[in-house]
């Protein structure tokens, strides 16, 4: 269907992609797989005209083609889902998906009731559920991936290229998306997705191409290999898959909750009462679906919300409702769930976003003045304590790779020597070897006896770091248990409110790697504040 | 400029740094006047005059004699405060229209103080009727910074609305309670104690245009070397991540409007204590304020680069007036000139799109953010 064939890319300095072939088939699913940086978002931009290579040839259908410009794409039957949506919020689904494809009635009218029947045709074909009436700023994140999807498909898409696909999704939509992409090739469409997720790669694809440092390492069918081979492709060493750890030697309690109540930045109840412990050497992790009170309960914890009731304390020491400077000089460290948006300025250089927290004392404050001398040599000594790859501490935290930038900010979290660090989805968007080394620097602070409260959407993750796992649900913990004695099914249960009924099933259906459908996003619907217009889903 | 190059190893490697994002910082406002020039060029060519003329009258006009330079140096200086103003709130991640009115509050302060008191010393008279007018204009600044900080309304329409209330309040005061006795819609002379050192007769370059170039250095290093520099900076880059840091941000709005009306004010001040020695109702906005958006944009935010812009747009509209009166073009076409180079600058895609493309030297670190597939260059917003 594709085939690319020795492209190369270079920009000033860095050859980003080097001599790369890959070739993918109608009912195929090819994952591209590679750390951040490898090139393989590069070598899609090439595909879907974004970039030119300098060398290199693209046939499609055997055809020598030149892409220009993402028209020539289209053109040529390839459509790209891009990791960060390209959706209008206040637009229906309907008027995202014509969009610049508009049907046109009498009097160059736009025939928005052809659109709506043309949506559903397509929906109902290949089982996207979606509403075609509702406004994509109301619908979840995994309905407004469909909308992309079907947006491409609606141009007439034989070749999908997604990108990234899984980052921002639940678990559970994860499992969905899975089997919309195999549906979707067994109506003989081909796909390429990328990902630097192991897990992924042997769930979804049929063959699998890896890329290092914007070579090609090699292609194989996922059958015939395993995650042990290919992060080692990936990585070019033996990576540790699991997580090492010993037993915890849980000292006094260090964080204390009781009994709190936060309300979301819609004013909507996110915490309902909830009271827990975290002692010094200990790993608690909250698992739970995306929405269901972890942002609240952090920033709770951290001083960026009030509560409305109940009590925080840490070490003893009331920290109930106090500003964030407040919260940090009682030593508690905290790793935000968005480091782009929240943990990191990106215009600042690394040397000035590790003093974020503590640029206003010495030895960096003198008086009014901050000494750049001391700020530079502390840069130097973590940069390189932490290993965050960069040519020097001045350079713009916004041009480092995603996981220098995590570095940076675990490197400045465990610098403030917390007894307590809150890790909100610290992995997230990580590659391999980024994950392994903040895993490590995890157990290592609770091996040093800090308490650790660590929250992840990532299921495996909570469970192969935590000492002990609470499950959050629509705002209350749920459950309660010691790790080693949890199972992965009991806490997807609790974590999808542990009720035995059709969402169970569906759950099940999706392990099963059957097609999407209604009910499952009924669930997830269920596990959001919103539960946003889920009735009105067009059935498969 | 004192003291700009430390000898120690450390800032050494700063400056370097420094020099090398100035350049990058450098090529489009560069390229924005070049291009700006050629297009007043042609316009003098169509016009059936020679751009060599036009352009050589404005250079006599700007720089020909001390006298010449002297009105030029007097005209940039309200310009580098007013320009310094607005930069200032921007690295703040503030839009201060307001630099107008906080110079009128800042020039009605500085003339009430220098003509309501007598006897003073001059070291006592003029500093304070200076002092009068920066706080005038803080105090004018500090309003929309208020609003903001506290209610969240938006510094621009406050700041627009704080100007209009600054023209008229100074009309009622100076037809009022601050009118000299006589016809016209002004305050008495100011005392000769509060009035800015002229140090080149017999020219009227004044005290002024030292204590802009003072205030450049100074806002240089409160925004590169203070802690308080620090957190204007992050509250202006990012909002959100100040605040995880532990930095008020509301603290910091305000602040920020404060210290940028001040600049205002000063311009306001030193107008009055250099220049007109007295505050007179002209029936309009004097323009230094709004010029002082141009300024900070031409600029870049950065108080060198205000200081460049600020020279740049004095000596053009001081050679205007040359070149309209000896080689008889008229001065519109500076006008034009000037429109163009914020236009260019503010739209700065079109010198990307056209030109950046054949430039070889993009640096490492952007390719290793096109690499990583991170905003290629929706970067340089914000």
């Amino acid at each position: 269907m594709v085939e690319m064939r020795g492209i190369t890319v270079t920009f000033p300095g860095v050859v980003a992609n080097d001599n790369v072939s890959i070739d993918v088939y109608p009912g195929e699913i090819l994952a591209l797989l590679g750390e951040n940086g490898a090139g393989k978002t590069t070598l899609m931009n090439v595909l879907y005209g974004l970039y030119r290579p300098d060398r290199g040839e693209i046939r499609v259908r055997g055809k020598p083609v030149s892409i220009r410009d993402p028209n020539d794409a289209i053109r040529l039957g390839l459509g790209m889902v891009h990791q960060h949506f390209m959706l209008i919020p206040p637009f229906t689904v309907a008027e995202n998906i014509v969009l610049g494809t508009e049907p046109v009635g009498a009097g160059g009218v736009l025939d928005m009731a052809r659109a709506v029947r043309d949506v559903k045709d397509l929906s109902a074909k290949y089982g996207l559920a979606v509403d075609p009436g509702a406004r994509v700023e109301n619908i979840s994140v995994g309905m407004q991936q469909r909308v992309e999807i079907l947006k491409a498909l609606y141009r007439g898409a034989e070749v999908l290229i997604l990108d990234e696909p899984t980052a921002v999704l639940t678990p559970q939509e994860v499992d969905e998306l899975a089997g919309i992409m195999r549906n979707l090739a067994s109506q003989g469409k081909a796909i390429i997705f990328i990902t630097h997720k192991l897990k992924e790669v042997m769930a979804i694809s049929d063959r699998v191409t890896v890329l290092r440092r914007g070579k090609v390492v090699g292609t194989v069918p996922t059958r015939e290999t395993t995650p042990e081979d290919l992060a080692r492709m990936m990585v070019g060493r033996d990576v540790v898959l699991s997580v090492e750890k010993g037993p915890a030697r849980t000292g006094d309690v260090v964080l204390r909750v009781e009994d709190i109540h936060v309300k979301s930045a819609r004013g909507l109840p996110a915490l309902r009462g909830v009271s827990f412990e975290v002692r010094a050497g200990e790993i608690v992790g909250i698992a739970g679906i995306e929405g269901n009170g972890q942002s609240e309960l952090v920033e709770a914890l951290t001083g960026l919300r009030k509560v409305s009731s109940g009590r925080i304390s840490v070490g003893g020491i009331d920290i109930t409702n106090r500003p964030p400077r407040d919260v940090i000089t009682k030593g508690v460290g905290h790793i935000p769930e968005d480091r782009q948006r929240r943990g990191l300025v990106l215009n600042f250089s690394i040397a000035e976003n590790l003093i974020l927290e503590r640029y206003h004392r010495p030895p960096f404050a003198r008086g009014i003045n901050l000494d750049f001398r001391a700020v530079r040599g502390y840069a130097r000594k973590l940069i390189s304590e932490f290993d965050v790859r960069t040519p020097s501490e001045n350079v713009r935290v916004g041009a480092l790779s995603g996981g220098n930038q995590q570095k940076v900010v675990v490197a400045r979290e465990l610098s403030l020597g917390p007894r307590l660090l809150i890790a909100s989805q610290p992995t997230r968007g990580l590659d391999v070897g980024a994950i392994e080394f903040v895993h490590r620097r995890l157990v290592s602070q609770r091996d040093e006896g800090k308490a650790i409260l660590l929250v992840s959407l990532e299921l495996d993750e909570i469970m192969s770091l935590s000492d002990r796992i609470l499950v959050l649900y629509e705002g209350r913990i749920v459950g309660s248990m010691k790790a080693e004695e949890a199972t992965e099914q009991e806490i997807g249960f609790l974590m999808a409110g542990g009720r035995r009924g059709p969402a169970a099933d569906a759950e099940m259906e999706a392990q099963a790697g059957m097609r999407a459908g209604g009910e499952r996003d009924a669930k997830v619907g269920a596990g959001h504040e919103g539960a946003h217009g889920t009735a009105h889903l067009v059935a498969t | 400029m004192p003291k700009s190059g430390q000898g120690t190893k450390g800032p050494m490697e700063r400056r370097t740094l420094l020099q090398r994002e100035e350049t990058r910082e450098l090529f489009i406002p560069v390229v924005a006047v070049a291009l700006a020039l050629v297009l007043g060029a042609v316009l003098v060519k169509l016009g059936g005059k020679s751009p060599v003329a036009a352009y050589s009258a404005l250079v006599r006009g700007a720089f020909g004699g001390v006298g010449n330079l002297a009105e030029t140096l007097i005209n940039v200086t309200p310009l580098i405060f007013t320009g310094l103003a607005v930069a200032f709130s921007f690295r703040c991640g503030l839009f201060n229209i307001g630099a107008e009115g906080q110079l009128i509050m800042g020039q009605v302060a500085s003339a009430w103080v220098g003509f309501a008191l007598t006897g003073l010393p001059a070291f006592v008279h003029m500093p304070l009727a200076l002092v009068a007018g920066v706080a005038a204009g803080a105090a004018w600044g500090a309003v929309p910074g208020y609003l903001k900080a506290r209610l969240g309304v938006h510094e621009v329409i406050n700041t627009i609305m704080m100007n209009y209330i600054a023209l008229y309040l100074s009309h009622y005061l100076v037809i009022g309670p601050l009118k000299a006795p006589g016809p016209l819609p002004v305050t008495p002379t100011i005392a000769p104690a509060a009035r800015l050192w002229r140090f080149l007769p017999p020219t009227r370059l004044h005290l002024g245009v030292v204590l802009a170039v003072a205030a450049v250095w100074l806002v240089y290093y409160v925004l590169f070397r203070t802690t308080l520099g620090y957190e204007i900076r992050a509250v202006g880059q990012n909002p959100e991540a100040a605040r995880y840091g532990g930095i008020s941000v509301r603290r910091n709005i305000v602040l920020a409007m404060v210290i940028s009306g001040g600049l205002a004010g000063a311009a306001g001040a030193v107008q009055v204590l250099g220049l007109q020695y007295k505050f007179l109702d002209i029936f309009s906005f004097t323009g230094y304020g709004f010029d002082g958006i141009a300024v900070a944009l031409l600029g870049r935010n950065h108080p060198l680069g205000v200081l460049a812009a600020a020279c740049l747009f004095g000596t053009l509209a001081r050679g205007a007036i040359l070149m309209q009166s000896i080689a008889r073009i008229p001065k519109e076409i500076i006008g034009i000139v000037q429109a163009t180079i914020v236009l260019f600058v503010a739209a700065d895609e079109i010198i990307r799109r056209f030109i950046a493309p054949r430039r070889k030297a993009a640096p490492a670190a952007a390719a290793q953010a096109a690499l990583n597939g991170v905003e290629g260059g929706a970067d340089h917003g914000a």
